[in-house]
């Protein structure tokens, strides 16, 4: 596999697994408006993982963008570890939505300048609908730490299980390298400054404390995941595994 | 004679509806960005509005099917993504055909579609489409769709 095949691979799979994940809210969400938010926004991550396969896809040459959705095992997914971690109650998922978005939101800001013509496409589109998403799990974030003393404490404790795989997201390996020397990547470090600006003012805003880096989590992109990954894939993949070639 | 059928190719188009807003065409929604013609295949290139939204599939179909209705079989559908998608390529009028339908066009001020009040709220970001926010209006209290501006 070229670098930037992996490098795509990488963002299509966070995108994917992150709306599935957002798909189980379907018909679960607290309340009839949340519900609809939920699953919108589970909609638009699996449009913008489609864009990204497809060009995964191209630049593979013999995979289509659905066998590379549907038939890659646990070890070949390349998602930051974050975008894996179970829902939870509502106010863990948007813990973990957000300290992801806020992640997002710099990442496709900067990859929407990228030498690579259809990464910078599909970035400055997906930019557009990460701008909503990121404004949904700030709200609510907020409303939800400066709410009761029950949500407040809800969400704290979510922040501490959580905290420990942000560290990924800037993360900079081989490829990442590379690819930024080509002027094609982004230098996911570069993003922490900003990012610890956003997560800091809305922490206050949500009168939640941030956690002190302990033990930090690493290996996503590597294909090493937590163990929820693949209950993920087996219930994800399970039609296409069943019965290949299924169509819709 | 290549411009007059690129013409014919554009007015056929426009009577694609867009199959969640059937009162606006989807080259009113500005979804088509260009019809070309070359090694005599006429090219009709498509921007997605939202990445996931499930009416750009069905529009595809839709062309496809409003194409081959009218004997053209030469013609392919080309998605790109950029320039990425944007309201600002709606013109007045189908802004107009929108608040007549109900659904507040895309504009810095929200306006009832029902009363014309500037006083409305808020309720969610997130509509029955990936398009349209909810809203609700102080002043005749009715609640309605917002066409989202990106």
């Amino acid at each position: 596999m070229t670098s930037l095949l992996i490098y795509t691979l990488r963002i299509a799979d966070s995108s994917l697994i992150l709306a599935q994940r957002m798909a189980e809210w379907c018909a679960k969400g607290p309340e009839l408006e949340e519900d609809i938010a939920l699953s919108n926004i589970s909609l638009d991550m699996f449009g913008q993982a489609n864009g990204f396969y497809e060009y995964a896809s191209q630049l593979d040459g013999s995979k289509s963008a659905d066998d590379l959705a549907f038939l890659r095992n646990e070890r070949e997914f390349l998602n930051h570890q974050v975008v894996e971690i179970e829902n939870g109650h509502f106010g863990k998922t948007i813990v973990r939505n957000f300290l992801h978005d806020a992640f997002k939101f710099l990442f496709f800001t900067k990859l929407s300048e990228s030498k690579d013509e259809t990464l910078a496409a599909l970035s400055a589109k997906s930019l557009k609908e990460v701008k909503y998403h990121l404004r949904h799990s700030t709200n609510w974030l907020i409303r939800l730490g400066d709410g009761t003393e029950e949500s407040n404490a809800k969400v704290q404790e979510s922040l501490e299980q959580i905290w420990q795989f942000t560290a990924e997201l800037f993360e900079m390996d081989e490829i990442d390298t590379e690819l930024l020397n080509l002027g094609i990547a982004v230098d996911n470090k570069a993003l922490k400054t900003q990012w610890d600006k956003t997560v800091n003012s809305t922490l206050k805003k949500a009168k939640l404390k941030r956690p002190e880096d302990g033990y930090m989590a690493t290996g996503g992109k590597k294909g090493m995941h937590t163990e929820y990954l693949g209950f993920l894939l087996a219930e994800m993949q399970f039609l296409q595994r069943a019965y290949p070639n299924a169509k819709w | 004679m290549q411009n007059g059928e690129i013409n014919k190719i554009w007015e056929l188009l426009n009577t694609v509806p867009d199959p969640e807003i059937p009162v606006i065409s989807v080259v009113e929604l500005g979804v088509i960005r260009n019809v070309t013609f070359t090694d005599n295949c006429y090219v009709i290139s498509i921007t997605p509005t939202y990445s996931g939204c499930p009416a750009v599939k069905a529009f595809q179909d839709d062309i496809k099917v409003c194409l081959k209705e009218n004997k053209i079989t030469n013609f392919k559908l080309k998605i790109v993504y950029s320039p990425a998608w944007t309201t600002k390529w709606m013109s007045t009028e189908t802004k107009e055909k929108l608040r007549k339908y109900g659904i507040a066009p895309p504009s810095d001020t929200v306006i009832c579609p029902q009363c014309n009040s500037e006083k409305t709220t808020l309720i969610s970001d997130f509509g029955a489409t990936a398009c349209k926010a909810l809203y609700k209006c102080s002043d005749c209290l009715e609640p309605f769709e917002f066409f989202k501006c990106i």
